[in-house]
């Protein structure tokens, strides 16, 4: 690991200026009127903004911005600000990194929101310790992130928990056989060994398991194979955008008529997404921690917010909330800091934390650091012209079973 | 040699440069370490198609391995840098010496392809090597020792700048060293007129083979420099996008001309980072434009620059 | 594993090598007639796929009708772009050409995010798209059943175009000894501007096709492009039945190896270019590149 070193003399002085926020965590001697008279907080904020990617990071931006819209910008008395940066998707670990690094010396980050995709988050996690800049991950599912850092939390689900609540239902309700399809990548590979656990320890035969190329818009090879094995059900996962449409219509397409059931994680039949998968949705059963269903007075007014802004029918992403509760995070957090923002106080006041949640009531565990949430088993239906995905069981409070 | 005078003259020119940046930019180190590493890059792929007129889609394969080299190697308790960075070398230059048989054969465009399929191959096979390479996820929990046990990385990026600064330096020097050499001078034959290098008996098809293997081995060292300096190696510093990347660099830079891809690379890197900082969702807007208007504006690359505006300033007298 | 399942396969194959086959036939018309390398070509793709999105998804129009709109739509702005800008490229270096044209690429995806936003555009498709069709015992979607009818019309009439008529003739004449034609009063700007705006509305079809197949957002320009590069260079540049066959091809084997051979699913094209360039580098027409 990288260390810090002590800089030549001439340039010391200028080093520990903008290490301030680092430094500061370890004197922790200001007065704390200092901070609620009001220096902004300055929030770093890493997300996919153009290239293939760009509309799931369109979508947390929408949450963030929601919620200061409807909260304004200001949390224990000091102004909160975004500083918005674009790591352009999956493809640049070595830039999230960067731009981790420039938000905190360069705009004086003191929290980073962000993070869509696992390498991103891996390749920051050292630098967040270095600096004891607190990193809430805004979606990245894979379950070992948080152990990487001190600094880190989740704020999305873990592909660990999704997998395997869906697993453990399918095993309890009449599923004997599965045949898994998962896209060859790491949380592919999570969504499969998870599902696999939880429904083969539930008593389950699982026929086989296919990894599709990552980038692979066919998929009619792999559902014939599947539909020659004969199982009550196909296990799925992709990694959602147009790779999921084009999964889902031909899924449509080839299982219509053969019994076979298609399981899915919630993200490759995202609500957002229903419009354009047409009537290829019908009984998909899925299992996620976010619907517009969700019935609690938070999802009423986040709901109404969201459609006061884009639109009576407009349908929120679960990564719009995802956005959104980032922020609440920060906020309650703030709050209960009286406005302190170093890495150490913030983390310490994170932990144990409890949000009133659009998708339900969110724990932030206090030994792992990892969200403890509700998971919702759905099923999409399409009719006239208009999809939804609606719960029909809740599993409630899951921890993440990789920890 | 006459054309190595402005070389000769380039490179203090370009060290100043780049203290001077140093000095007044000292919250941009990061950024400057990863133009610097790019420039690498882009001098590695420069060789190649510069001189030897060996054009190519897939020359991040070496840039990758040279990150993974590194990265293994750390995972295993082999961290200093500059062993890590000889390593990365020799293993990037044998997988060039491997590949070269094939990428040698057929004209250009069969050569853009030939690459282009080889990089895609390479990529896939590291993505399903994931006890090796991570998979997609990508190798972050090696060590990176310091520098000759003396100097450390540190969070603001100083080591990371003067390391990759005297590295660059160094390949700057090499691939100037090769250009200009006999062998170099056979190599811009080869490129002019191939087949007339034939006629005089020159070894043509291991000329270029050796060109690869050198090429191929300084780019893996700019990919042992990215994974030094952000303890990352991952799937895409060997794809297809990278590759892409060093050409258009080198296009913007002038092909065949050491100082001028450096400053190629440079205002390549820079431009996307202040675009992306400006609009970080419009940006590409902004880069494309940049792109088809260099090609009127620029038409020899920025190497061109001081001949194009000597005559048009000599033209209204 | 059984002969029906196999059929099923290779049918969806086919149906997905003839959209790659829509896609390559502008670049094939460029690269092998033009000499220009084209790497913007998946943005009239993504022009003729946004026209139809806007048609059937927004204004309610027919999709049959709709198509022969997004075809003429992306020829116009093929011709537009031809006449002001792209002409002036041809006479430019390869990698000047590969610069600008990556660089327009770029431009149009932003282009496109500006005017429609990021998102996947949904495409309500007409019922008999999604009816199944079961023929020769095998099940097939409408729609795909009518993209492989698209295709093989495109090819016939592009080989009647170019091996029958005097247009054909004079492209011919004009890309093999091009002073000459000038010499003989073919006017070769104006053939050129013709075949470009020929091989964009071609790619516009494609692309207003493949939205109810893959989707369409402002990455599609790049994300097609290494495909639709390897058909027409397995294909051979310029020739129209090659593309056709290289599409075909790369559709049929890649289905193929999924079906039977998942494991190495991800590497089968990628090995069968690298095969092929080494092989027959100037593709499976044996034209001149």
């Amino acid at each position: 690991m990288a260390r810090l070193t002590m800089p030549p003399a001439a340039i010391r002085r200028r080093t520990f200026l903008s290490l301030a926020p680092a430094v500061a965590a370890g004197a922790a001697g200001f007065p704390r009127a200092l901070f609620a008279s009001g220096a902004p907080v300055t929030v770093g904020v890493i997300l996919p903004l153009s290239g293939a990617f760009a509309d799931q990071g369109s979508h947390y931006e929408v949450g963030m911005r929601l919620f200061q819209e409807m909260n304004g910008t200001r949390a224990a008395g000091r102004e909160v600000r975004l500083v918005i940066r674009d790591d352009q998707g999956p493809g640049s670990g070595d830039l999230a990194r960067r731009l981790t690094q420039e938000l905190i010396l360069r705009e004086r980050a003191n929290i980073i929101l962000g993070y869509s995709f696992t390498p991103n988050a891996m390749s920051a996690a050292g630098l967040l310790t270095e600096a004891k800049v607190p990193g809430i991950i805004v979606n990245a599912a894979t379950s070992v992130l948080t152990q990487r850092s001190d600094y880190f939390t989740r704020i999305s689900v873990t592909m660990s928990q999704v997998a395997h609540s869906l697993g453990t239902w399918a095993a309890g309700n009449g599923i004997k056989t599965v045949y898994t399809i998962v896209s060859d990548y790491a949380p592919g590979l999570d969504a499969e060994k998870w599902f696999v656990k939880g429904f083969t320890d539930g008593g389950g035969t699982i026929l086989r398991s296919d990894r599709t190329p990552l980038a692979a818009m066919e998929y009619v090879p792999f559902l014939q194979r599947a539909i020659e094995a004969k199982p009550d059900a196909v296990f799925a996962f992709n990694p959602g955008g147009d790779v999921s449409i084009a999964f889902i219509k031909q899924a449509g397409e080839r299982l219509k008529g053969t019994g076979i059931k298609l399981l899915v994680t919630g993200d490759v039949v995202d609500d957002n997404l229903l419009p354009a998968m047409g009537d290829a949705i019908q009984d998909v059963i899925s299992a996620w921690h976010y619907q517009i269903d969700v019935d609690n007075a938070a999802n009423r007014r986040f709901l109404a917010a969201f459609r006061a802004k884009f639109g009576a029918n407009a349908v929120p992403s679960y990564r719009v909330v995802q956005g959104y509760d980032g922020m609440a995070l920060i906020y309650q957090t703030l709050d209960k800091t009286g406005g302190r923002t170093e890495g150490d106080v913030f983390m310490a006041a994170l932990k144990g934390a409890r949000l009133d949640s659009p998708r339900g009531p969110v724990l932030i565990d206090p030994a792992t650091r990892e969200i403890v949430e509700n998971i919702y088993i759905r099923r999409s239906a399409f009719a006239n012209g208009v999809g939804v995905n609606t719960t029909f069981a809740t599993i409630e409070a899951v921890r993440d079973p990789a920890k | 040699m006459t054309a190595s005078a402005p070389i000769r003259l380039a490179l203090p020119v370009l060290i100043a440069i780049a203290m001077a940046c140093y000095l007044a930019f000292p919250d941009y180190l990061g950024l400057m370490a990863s133009i610097l590493i790019v420039a690498a890059f882009a001098l590695s792929y420069d060789l190649l198609q510069g001189y030897a007129g060996i054009v190519s889609l897939g020359h991040a394969v070496f840039f990758g391995i040279g990150a993974y080299t590194v990265a293994v190697l750390g995972s295993h308790g082999i961290s200093e840098p500059l062993v890590t960075l000889a390593a990365a070398l020799v293993v990037s230059g044998a997988v060039a010496g491997l590949l070269a048989r094939i990428v040698v054969v057929g004209n250009d465009f069969t050569r853009l392809l030939v690459t282009l399929g080889v990089d895609f191959l390479f990529h896939e096979a590291a993505n399903k090597m994931r006890w090796l390479t991570g998979g997609a996820d990508g190798l972050s929990s090696f060590e990176v020792g310091p520098i000759a046990g003396l100097f450390a990385f540190d969070f603001r990026g100083q080591t990371a700048f003067f390391y990759a600064l005297g590295v660059l330096v160094l390949i700057y020097l090499a691939v100037w060293r090769i250009t200009t050499s006999p062998f170099g001078l056979a190599l811009r034959g080869i490129r002019d007129n191939a087949r007339r290098m034939h006629a005089v008996g020159a070894p043509v098809a291991r000329h270029m083979a050796v060109t690869y293997v050198l090429s191929g081995a300084i780019a893996g060292m700019a990919g042992a420099l990215l994974a030094q300096t952000s303890n990352f190696a991952s799937l895409d510093m060997l794809g297809f996008e990278r590759s892409a990347e060093a050409v258009m660099m080198t296009a913007i830079g002038g092909t065949g001309s050491i100082p001028g891809v450096v400053l190629g690379a440079t205002l390549f890197t820079w431009l996307k980072d202040a675009l992306s900082a400006l609009s970080p969702k419009y940006w590409h807007l902004g880069l494309g434009i940049v792109l088809m208007a260099s090609v009127f504006v620029l038409p020899e690359g920025l190497a061109g620059l001081p001949a194009r505006l000597g005559r048009l300033l000599r033209r209204p007298r | 594993m059984n002969a029906s399942g196999l059929l099923t396969v290779l049918v969806d194959g086919i149906a997905y090598g003839m959209l790659l086959f829509l896609f390559s036939i502008g670049l094939s018309i460029t690269l092998g007639l033009m000499r220009f390398i084209n790497l913007a070509h998946g943005a009239f793709a993504m022009g003729g796929g946004y026209v139809l999105v806007v048609l059937v998804g927004m204004a309610g129009l027919p999709f049959l009708l709709a198509l022969p709109v997004a075809f003429v739509a992306a020829g116009l702005l093929g011709a537009a772009l031809e006449l002001t800008v792209i002409r002036h490229v041809y006479r430019k270096s390869e990698l000047q050409q590969v610069l600008f044209s990556i660089g327009l690429a770029f431009a149009a995806g932003a282009i496109a995010n500006i005017l429609f936003g990021p998102q996947q555009q949904p495409i309500p498709l007409p019922g008999w798209a999604t009816h199944m069709v079961t023929v020769l015992g095998i099940a097939i979607s409408g729609y795909r059943l009518f993209v492989m009818g698209c295709g093989l019309v495109a090819l016939g009439l592009l080989i009647a175009l170019f091996n029958h008529t005097l247009f054909g003739a004079r492209v011919r004449a004009a890309v093999d000894k091009r002073v000459t034609a000038e010499g003989i009063g073919i006017n070769v700007g104006r053939l050129f501007a013709a075949a470009f705006s020929l091989g964009a509305a071609f790619a516009g079809l494609g692309g207003a096709l493949a939205v109810g197949f893959l989707g369409l957002d402002p990455s599609f320009p790049l994300k097609y492009l290494v495909i639709v590069l390897m058909v027409v260079a397995i294909g051979g540049p310029g020739s129209i039945s090659g593309s056709f066959v290289a599409a075909l091809f790369l559709g049929v084997a890649d289905a193929l190896f999924k079906y039977w051979l998942p494991e190495v699913g991800g590497f089968v094209i990628y090995a069968i270019l690298v095969a092929v360039m080494i092989v027959l580098p100037k593709g499976l027409a044996g034209k001149p590149a």
